[in-house]
């Protein structure tokens, strides 16, 4: 024998169970009309998936699951369906709530079911997707979709599968008939929850020891199999969840967490019966054992109701004098509410109707002030303190009570039913949670809107700093332009910075020609080292230049450099050449006047070697003449002239060599000082991207082959028809009075492109 | 020294005192500095109580600019849409007795209501986006608006920007999910204390006895 614990508090309600344990589950006639309501369970409402006018047969879906709490709904007949609206619900409020009507046709038409004979060969994502899709919620009453409970999060081991057999609650024997009566299918049912969860150590099935018929029948069903049956006394409320977890284990639940949390699952015998039906034989739940019971029913017993059927039906059904009637109630006397309607119906988890007459349940005697007397905290099951949580429901200090852990009152009605003064407690209780709940709710949604607040003002603030930055970024960028248009203003000058330094030039080459005693050999051959660097420091600044327009005509700035170089070269090789002619002319005629010097030096240093070699050549011619005239006379410095006309001849020839040389010097960089100084005009112009542009594009071309270029100049011919065409179309659509001009511009550009076509295709 | 307290108590009694307090103010004027709260912690605590409409209806560009003024000794009836609860909430919180709610920034409405929008009249003006604090009106320009309930405080800041007055308050309907267990009516064991005609009742009961 197992060993049982006991819990705090707990009352002994006339238990009232023998006026409907005493025959077996019966069944009653079908009702006229079925209504299923959407929701049916803990969770989202599920969704209709039939509409008005359909036709369904017994067990076909209905309405299905909104998301991982929910559970869908099946047909609980065949018929049609003859509406989808708002129907009163057995629900405590007396509210409507959407249903689905079905109006049997009585013909009881299955839909195809596929049963299964051996659930272990199936995966248990299978078992559980059976067990999901039957629409199986706890039987017990608060109705939380089983296959949830079934499958823990992995980090929870199962040790303890517990079957909830106990009905504490006064009236109520559906439990009791079912397993009196299909006790070894609430086994197989246990067994293969167990195998979904892992078969856990303990399967144990709790039962209140005031029903000793199915406590027989449940212990001679799990005979030879692991699931044990515990029986303890009778006491309200063990039948709990937690309560009952306590009772057979002595483990408690800890505040606010779930059984899974301490390895334990707990389900009603009736859901482990429907899970056992769903798998075995893919029935979903569509009927359900329910207590008929009262003293204004002629009949008192449990029957087998399809879903949906209303309780007006069932009371009919059981000889229910309505004047008798003191209200009705949905549950037990202790946990149940009162329906106003008789026409709510049947749900998943009604387990009891109960129609007591006048003198069953007396009028509740007016309620007293609190005495203090503490029985309320000796009956509470949870161990509260219900008065000091009366006190503080009465003045709405919800503060205090979350701290008296007002949410784990399980609103069993314990503290009620033993207090003195009549006082409705678990009705404080239960509006105070309810309060408690919409304040958290508000309280969330507060939040929520605070923080979209801020976003939206961060946002705001975010945009203004954004303008106002871009504002700033424009204002420098404007200033900037304006000061790299004064550079460019000031960089204009160079020809005249040139002229300058030219003149500056010829007066430090006067200078220069100007008889200096140093030796004439020496300052020749550095003179000309000079020039020579000079010229090749000018070829590689050309030879730069060319490349960076080539492969760079954007980068201005780079190019302005370079051009500022091959200036500066240019200008060496100018100053080289100027000192070097200039050296030589002081060294041919040593009469040289400064004035011929300054002439010289204006002409260009091609001029100045072409004179040097005129005048040398007028001076061979001379002296051949002397010459010629000395050896016909026979003068006797005849000797004397030939060595002159020899001497003569030989500067001749090198005269000629350097003009030949400075010819070919002077011509390059003649063409690229050209080039430059054009180059440097049009950077001046805004013009001047779109001609450098316009450049690299004609280079390009030019390295283009035949047919690139051809297929360029097509592209852009199409491209150039589109944008006419659309300019047309805008001018036929504003009826402009040039649309004639448009359209001659348009079949011009047609005309073209189609040579420029046919022009490719001969070319290919 | 020890001879000159003992001849002296006064004196030394003062100077120990003396000491004893420079010991302690300085300790003090450390933890002020090393241990300083940034920000106003109450404007915080207030904030959190508001019902965070953001409508303005107290005169402060939202929510927390009221938490302020009230830090600053504004009053602290001037919330509407958070309503007794709210007033009393703040008066637990700044331990004053609570007011009533002052009228003159509107009266609290028992039901919450929502803005929608008549969508087939929406003529795509953006004005009511720009006016929701919160965000919770979707939509572009030319194109139709629409407001994301779960996310209105219903604050009514758009309603008056429409151009076309498309905009309605409608209360929120709470269905069974929304429906709250009501508190117990108080009980009247003195027969005067009764309503009216149970209270009739009892004294014909009381006469047929008599």
């Amino acid at each position: 024998m197992r060993k049982v614990w006991d819990i705090h508090g707990g009352v002994h309600p006339p238990e009232s169970k023998t006026q409907s344990n005493h025959c077996a589950i019966a069944s009653i006639e079908l009702a006229e009309e079925l209504v299923l309501p959407l929701s049916q369970h803990i969770g989202a409402p599920s969704t209709a998936v039939v509409t008005v006018g359909d036709r369904v047969l017994k067990g076909q879906l209905i309405a299905e699951a909104q998301g991982l709490i929910s559970a869908p709904i099946h047909a609980s007949t065949s018929g049609t369906v003859t509406a989808i609206e708002q129907r009163p619900i057995a629900h405590p409020s007396g509210m409507t709530a959407d249903c689905i009507v079905l109006k049997p046709d009585g013909l009881e038409e299955w839909i195809e079911i596929d049963a299964c004979n051996d659930y272990k060969a199936l995966e248990k994502t299978e078992i559980l997707a059976k067990i999901r899709g039957a629409g199986i919620s706890g039987m017990g009453g608060a109705g939380f979709p089983a296959a949830v409970k079934l499958n823990p999060r992995p980090n929870q081991k199962i040790t303890t599968l517990i079957l909830n057999g106990t009905e504490c609650e006064p009236y109520i024997t559906a439990d009791d008939m079912l397993m009196r009566e299909h006790a070894n299918e609430i086994i197989a049912g246990a067994l293969l929850l167990a195998h979904l969860l892992d078969n856990p150590s303990e399967i144990l099935v709790g039962i209140e020891d005031n029903k000793p018929e199915a406590i027989a029948t449940m212990q001679a069903a799990a005979e030879n199999t692991a699931v044990e049956i515990v029986v303890f006394p009778t006491k309200y409320p063990s039948g709990g969840e937690k309560q009952l977890i306590e009772i057979v284990t002595g483990k408690q639940v800890p505040s606010g967490a779930l059984p899974a949390s301490i390895g334990i699952v707990v389900q009603n015998v009736g859901s482990a019966f429907a899970a056992w039906r769903a798998v075995r034989f893919g029935e979903p739940l569509i009927s359900r054992v329910t207590t008929v019971v009262g003293e204004s029913l002629a009949l008192q017993r449990n029957i087998e109701v399809p879903l949906g059927t209303p309780i007006q039906h069932i009371l009919q059904q059981h000889g229910w004098q309505q004047e008798n009637a003191a209200r009705l109630i949905i549950g037990g006397p202790m946990m149940g509410y009162t329906v106003e309607s008789p026409l709510v119906p049947v749900v998943k988890t009604t387990n009891c109707i109960l129609a007591p007459s006048r003198q069953e349940v007396p009028e509740q005697p007016p309620a007293q002030p609190c005495i203090r007397c503490g029985m309320c905290a000796e009956a509470c099951p949870a161990s509260l303190l219900p008065q000091q949580l009366f006190w503080f429901a009465q003045s709405e200090n919800y503060e205090k009570l979350r701290e008296h852990d007002l949410f784990d009152c399980i609103e069993c009605g314990a503290c009620s039913y033993v207090c003195p003064s009549n006082i409705p407690l678990v009705q404080y209780y239960r509006a105070s949670k309810s309060e408690i709940r919409i304040i958290d709710a508000d309280k969330q949604k507060s939040d929520r809107a605070r923080v979209r607040f801020e976003a939206r003002k961060a946002r705001i603030e975010q945009a203004e700093a954004e303008k106002e930055a871009k504002r700033v970024a424009r204002k420098i960028a404007a200033e900037q332009a304006k000061r790299l248009a004064d550079e460019k203003k000031a960089l204009a000058g160079p020809q005249g910075t040139a002229t300058t330094t030219s003149s500056e030039l010829a007066d430090k080459a006067s200078t220069a020609a100007k008889p200096t005693d140093v030796d004439p050999a020496t300052e020749l051959a550095k003179l000309e080292r000079a020039l020579s660097s000079a010229q090749s420091r000018q070829e590689r600044a050309t030879a730069s230049l060319t490349d960076m327009q080539r492969e760079d005509p954007d980068n201005t700035a780079r190019i302005e450099s370079l051009q500022a170089r091959l200036k500066q070269a240019q200008l060496k090789v100018n100053e080289a050449e100027q000192k070097l002619g200039s050296f030589k002319a002081a060294q041919n005629s040593v009469v040289a006047t400064e004035t011929i010097i300054k002439q010289k030096l204006t002409s260009s240093p091609l001029e100045q070697l072409q004179k040097s070699v005129d005048t040398i050549g007028k001076r061979l011619t001379t002296a051949r003449q002397k010459l010629a005239e000395a050896e016909a006379a026979g003068t006797p410095t005849v000797e004397a002239l030939r060595q002159g006309v020899a001497k003569l001849q030989q500067k001749l020839d090198t005269s000629e060599r350097e003009l030949v040389e400075a010819k070919a010097a002077t011509s390059t960089a003649s063409e690229v000082a050209t080039e430059v100084n054009s180059d440097h005009n049009k950077t001046l112009s805004a013009a001047d991207i779109a001609i450098e542009k316009a450049k690299a594009k004609a280079a390009a071309q030019a390295n283009m082959s035949d047919t690139e270029k051809r297929a360029a100049q097509l592209t852009s011919l199409q491209s150039r028809l589109t944008k006419a065409r659309e300019r047309l179309a805008k001018a036929e659509a504003e009826n402009n009075e040039n649309i004639d001009a448009f359209r001659i511009g348009v079949e011009k550009l047609e005309v073209k492109l189609a040579e420029a076509k046919e022009d490719v295709k001969e070319k290919a | 020294m020890i001879e000159l307290f003992t001849e002296q108590p006064i004196i030394s009694a003062l100077i120990a005192l003396g000491g004893l307090a420079a010991v302690f103010g300085a300790v003090l004027g450390f933890a002020a500095i090393k241990f300083k709260v940034e920000g106003d912690p109450l404007v915080e605590q207030i904030d959190e109580l508001l019902p965070q409409t953001q409508c303005g209806q107290c005169g402060y560009p939202g929510c927390r600019p009221y938490a302020q003024a009230i830090v600053d000794g504004d009053p602290i009836n001037k919330c509407p849409p958070g309503g007794h609860t709210t007033i009393a909430a703040l008066a637990n919180l700044l331990d004053v007795e609570a007011p009533a709610l002052d009228e003159e920034h509107g009266e609290e409405s028992e039901v919450k209501k929502v803005a929608y929008i008549r969508e087939d009249e929406c003529i795509g003006c953006t004005k009511c986006i720009q006016a929701c604090p919160v965000d919770a009106i979707l939509g572009a320009a030319k194109q139709m608006h629409t407001v994301i309930v779960s996310e209105c405080t219903g604050c009514d800041l758009c309603v008056e920007p429409c151009p076309v007055d498309c905009i309605d308050m409608l209360p929120i309907e709470t269905g069974i999910a929304g429906w709250k267990w009501d508190m117990p009516a108080p009980a009247h064991i003195i027969a005067s204390d009764k309503i009216p005609h149970s209270a009739d009742a009892s004294t014909t009961k009381q006469e047929d006895a008599a």
